[in-house]
């Protein structure tokens, strides 16, 4: 199956080739030219712990085609079966001798039975599988990636060629993903995501122990630790070199224990929080109204909704095993956020990758007190993570413990007490004044809330409605059915905005909104006085500046 | 050549009302939102473009009414033509003080953008935040020597762009900006 490929000691052997010979051998630098041995090809070369990551072209997992095309497999087997077990059927029908068969001369497996052509048909299918055989080999063959100290390119393609490379300091996120099909076979999806839409590198698939391996090197590198011991390898010659870069990468030592969790999510709050939402709103509208109709003796409504509530259960199903055995980690790489019971996947976010965050309590979770946490990143997941959503709901659903240990994981910056309070009291209903952090005295930090006139355009809301600048970020609290705290980092934001029209002008107001890459966050306050507005606007325009001056999230560790 | 050097540009005033004061001047007429009077505007010649523009929308949905009323006798559709005109006519005669209400601001480290009169837009862009910078040219533009540009930024709500720019001017901001975001180039 797997072939396990155990993490190779980092600072530098290459290990022993595993697995069967020619499972997964390394490609020649330029496909077409034949294999050279297997683990021939990076001998000597110093470093890489991932045979495929020492800079030479690599083929995928040889499932590939058939994983990559295997729903499309089973459906062609599927059809086929459909229509053999009619032919079964049929001919055992003519055995038993029965007559009246249909008269079926169009079919054409009755045609080429009448004329005697079965070994004609045999050998043309025999033909058509070799050829498709041919050609999921060929494509799999010119499927190939290479890993460099710079970037991830992959090339792939037959008759048209297509290259796509990701450069390592503007990767977003790594992406482990193990499709169930996959699963069985002991592979995973690896996708690395860059900024831009539908710019991701994909390597799909990889046999699970080539697939960490990869992941943990290019967020290694991409942290910039290889850089740096690099140069250094390059000034105090190899053995010191290999050791520099263990003591330049402490954390990537692969005998330390897997660290656990911050936050687990009992399934039966994941299960409240899929089912409590505004889905099921509609669902319980149409549910009423079904029965309503039946009562009044319209049984077609029944007939025509019944299997649409069926879907319903369904889908809370589906989203219910996608977001099961949630994981949050702080690794040194960054964040890394697991979701899936069936295909899992497996998504590491390095550090000032996030453009915003917010927690948000819709109104029907407040009795439980549960939170979400949702995030706005530049590069986008081909796959939906949890919820059906894209990768960003980092936290489906928590109590506010959960809430700040995942901010405390996710801003490592927002952990401290002082700020601790500050997050506390953005989600609270009204107190927008921070509690004192333990050890100081004196009145805690306010928000700058909206004054009362904002009632005129936020009748319920204006009482939650404000912000604060903490150090490198804003905070926003705004929405009275649906809570939210919104945190921008400042070192991320790409521009700011003041809006006001007619009404907003005679109240004195203004709507602020802070411009981040597109997702779920939307950071903004609708409402805010109009002094407060422009002292925001100008304070948060030079702080972002200041911030993103002082900012290294290109090669965080390299700094 | 640098955006203060230009010659067409027109320089204006808004009477605005001081930060620091909660209600805007506490009388019935609020005062714009004071940003500093330093402005930079965009070439006088722009009137001229948004009004081709709005003629041509007038039109376009005159025509629209028309086929309405005389194809398919609609016989109330004559509401919307007199709707039409008045709009247009109105967009007509505010013309010139939409021209006037665009501005810009090179600050030290970030652009600064204004539009609207009713409905006011004030946009700060940090320098190294610009991800590329276009020039377009429309039909009407292209016969004033006037430029549009446009700036993007990995936000796709940043929607900044500055229209009716003399060509000089459009292409030695645009130069000028360039160098200034390439200096201060930062991560997304």
């Amino acid at each position: 199956m797997t072939g396990a490929r155990g993490p190779a000691p980092a600072g530098g052997r290459l290990p022993p080739p595993q697995g069967p010979p020619g499972r997964f051998r390394p490609a020649p630098s330029e496909p077409g030219s034949p294999d050279p041995a297997p683990g021939t090809l990076a001998k000597g070369v110093p470093g890489p712990a991932v045979v495929e990551a020492d800079g030479a072209w690599h083929r995928l997992h040889p499932a590939t085609p058939l994983l990559r095309g295997g729903v499309a497999v089973i459906a062609v087997i599927g059809i086929v079966m459909a229509n053999l077990r009619e032919r079964i059927a049929d001919l055992a029908m003519r055995f038993a001798g029965v007559r009246d068969v249909p008269d079926d001369s169009g079919d054409p497996v009755n045609a080429i039975v009448r004329h005697g052509l079965i070994g004609w048909a045999l050998l043309i299918v025999l033909a058509v599988l070799l050829v498709a055989v041919g050609l999921f080999y060929l494509s799999w063959r010119m499927h190939t990636f290479r890993v460099g100290d710079d970037e991830v390119e992959v090339r792939s393609g037959v008759v048209s060629r297509r290259y796509r490379n990701a450069r390592l300091d503007r990767i977003q996120g790594v992406n482990l993903s193990k499709p169930l099909f996959a699963r069985l076979f002991g592979t995973a999806k690896l996708e690395v995501s860059v900024a831009g839409q539908d710019a991701n590198v994909e390597l799909a698939y990889l046999a699970l122990g080539t697939a960490t391996g990869l992941r943990r090197e290019i967020l290694r590198r991409a942290s910039g630790t290889r850089r740096a011991a690099a140069q250094a390898r390059a000034a105090g010659g190899d053995l010191i070199g290999r050791r520099l870069d263990d003591f330049l990468s402490p954390h990537y030592d692969p005998d330390a224990p897997a660290p656990t969790s911050a936050v687990v999510i009992p399934p039966l709050r994941l299960f409240g929080a899929i089912v409590i939402s505004g889905p099921t709103l509609v669902l319980a509208a149409i549910v009423a109204g079904v029965v309503v109709a039946a009562f009044r003796g319209h049984y077609l409504l029944l007939v025509v909704l019944a299997p649409s509530i069926l879907a319903w259960g369904g889908m809370y199903i589906r989203r219910f095993v996608r977001s099961m055995n949630y994981s949050i980690v702080a690794t040194a790489e960054g964040i890394r956020v697991g979701f899936g019971l069936f295909s899992t996947s497996n998504e590491t976010i390095p550090p000032g990758r996030i453009h915003a965050l917010e927690v948000v309590q819709p109104l029907m979770w407040r009795p439980f007190g549960w939170w979400q946490i949702r995030i706005d990143t530049a590069g986008r997941l081909k796959d939906k993570g949890a919820a059906g959503q894209h990768n960003t709901h980092i936290l489906p659903v928590g109590d506010p413990y959960a809430v700040e240990k995942v901010l405390g994981v996710v801003v490592p910056a927002l952990a401290d007490p002082g700020h601790v309070a500050l997050i506390t009291a953005g989600m609270s209903e009204t107190g927008a004044e921070a509690a004192a952090p333990a050890g100081q005295t004196g009145p805690g930090v306010r928000f700058t809330m909206a004054p009362r006139r904002a009632a005129w355009l936020r009748p319920f809301s204006w009482r939650r409605v404000g912000f604060i600048l903490a150090d490198d970020a804003v905070l926003l609290r705004t929405g009275a059915i649906w809570r939210r705290l919104t945190i921008v980092p400042l070192a991320r934001l790409q521009s700011m905005e003041l809006r006001q029209g007619p009404v907003r002008r005679r109240l004195g107001l203004v709507h602020a909104r802070l411009h981040t890459v597109d997702g779920p966050v939307h950071a903004g306050l609708p409402v805010i006085d109009a002094a407060e507005g422009i002292r925001l606007f100008h304070t948060v325009a030079r702080a972002a500046v200041i911030a993103a001056a002082a900012d290294h999230g290109e090669r965080w560790t390299a700094s | 050549m640098s955006a203060r050097g230009r010659s067409r540009s027109m320089e204006r005033v808004r009477p605005g009302g001081r930060p620091g004061r909660g209600r805007a001047g506490g009388s019935g007429v609020a005062a714009h939102l004071d940003m500093g009077a330093d402005w930079q505007r965009v070439s006088a010649r722009y009137v001229a473009v948004i009004i081709v523009g709005n003629i041509v929308w007038g039109v376009v949905v005159a025509a629209a009414v028309l086929v309405l009323w005389l194809r398919f006798g609609v016989s109330w559709a004559w509401l919307l033509l007199v709707a039409d005109a008045i709009a247009t006519v109105t967009m007509l005669l505010i013309a010139p003080r939409r021209a006037r209400s665009i501005g810009y601001q090179l600050r030290d480290d970030d652009l600064l953008f204004c539009r609207g009169i009713m409905f006011q837009r004030y946009v700060a862009v940090p320098y190294g935040r610009m991800q590329l910078i276009d020039i377009n040219r429309g039909p009407v533009g292209r016969l004033l020597h006037l430029a549009d540009l446009k700036f993007v930024t990995a936000a796709a709500t940043t929607g900044v762009g500055i229209p009716g720019l003399h060509d000089d001017t459009a292409a030695g901001l645009r130069d000028r900006l360039m160098a200034l975001a390439e200096t201060r180039r930062t991560g997304l």
